[in-house]
């Protein structure tokens, strides 16, 4: 079992990366609506990974906040799950994404609002909330587009296909979430049904994300979200 | 079919014991987006507990040009407002 330290970095860096992935689309949704809905969601996620991140930083007792853990660590550093650090490519693909990761995270976060630690306990309490609509956000809209016209059906296809083989990461056993999976595969499952959507083809896993092990595509996203603490440590606006 | 999607109507209801009051209005393709969208257009700043959405498409509005006859005549009949009475104090709301 991870410690607290590994434990809420795990959980923060999930959150922050997923919420700086979906303020990407901030002035670029297809609708306004969309733009705020997105923007909302990644807001709740800036806030869970603001909390997790502070605790982290307290368990390690090394005097880092939860800012120094977001701006000053390099790719290596960080564990987040590959799925959350994957590029948005069009509205389905996000959604895809939001879809697998939410219904993950909200099974995650009702265990971990009964963990021992008080305050870990406390901040599962407080997200789950917040991650019981993302989840079903995203679960209406791939219903939406999968049950909707031939190209928003093959547009959320192909952005299932290219999420799949993220997957697997989530129930690593070592975070004590493979026990989560026969839950997560009826939610999946019952979704998908509604959407009249198959379940996409086994693909073999790729992993390495909780271990500091990234894809090219994790370096930008920091470049970007840290650029400003980089290049002035400590400002405050 | 037009590209956009229909405009629905919100109203919130801020606190229980109070009317769902018309906030704004949204885009959206269904009912439950509508819903949806409201939620996070209109009460994300703890503006409501309950919501009502409705199809633009639905509400008939009176004619601003039939306006003088609908509402002037009420302007001189001072007898229909309920200000002869006091209000006790701490009602917050009548």
């Amino acid at each position: 079992m991870a410690s607290l330290f590994d434990h809420a970095l795990r959980l923060g860096d999930d959150s922050l990366i997923l919420g700086q992935r979906l303020s990407e689309w901030a002035g670029h949704a297809p609708m306004l609506e969309v733009d705020l809905a997105l923007a909302n969601i990644a807001l709740d996620l800036v806030g869970q990974a603001t909390l997790f991140l502070k605790l982290a930083g307290e368990a390690e007792g090394r005097g880092r906040d939860a800012d120094a853990l977001a701006f000053h660590r390099d790719v290596l550093d960080f564990k987040n799950c590959l799925l959350v650090e994957q590029p948005n490519g069009d509205f389905a693909q996000t959604i895809a994404r939001q879809f697998l990761f939410s219904a993950w995270q909200e099974l995650l976060l009702a265990e971990i609002a009964r963990a021992p630690d008080a305050t870990l306990a406390a901040i599962g309490a407080k997200s789950v909330k917040e991650v019981a609509y993302h989840a079903r956000y995203a679960s209406e809209w791939v219903v939406r587009l999968g049950d909707g016209t031939e190209e928003s059906r093959r547009r959320m296809v192909a952005g299932l296909d290219s999420m799949w083989r993220f997957v697997d990461e989530l129930f690593d056993p070592q975070d004590g979430a493979a026990s989560l999976r026969p839950a997560w595969d009826a939610r999946i499952a019952e979704t998908l049904r509604a959407a009249s959507l198959e379940l996409p083809k086994p693909r073999r896993a790729v992993t390495g994300g909780r271990n500091g092990h990234h894809s090219e595509h994790l370096g930008h996203l920091l470049s970007e979200m840290q650029f400003l603490q980089r290049a002035y440590p400590g400002a405050t606006w | 079919m037009s590209k956009e999607w229909p405009l629905w109507e919100v109203f919130v209801r801020a606190k229980n014991g109070l009317a769902h009051k018309h906030a704004g209005s949204v885009h959206a393709a269904d009912a439950r987006m509508a819903l949806e969208a409201a939620r996070d257009t209109y009460t994300r700043r703890m503006e409501g507990i309950s919501l009502w959405v409705v199809p633009s498409a639905s509400i008939t509005a009176s004619d601003p040009g039939e306006a003088a006859a609908l509402f002037e005549p009420a302007l001189d009949k001072v007898y229909r407002h309920p200000t002869f009475y006091t209000i006790p104090e701490g009602v917050k709301n009548i």
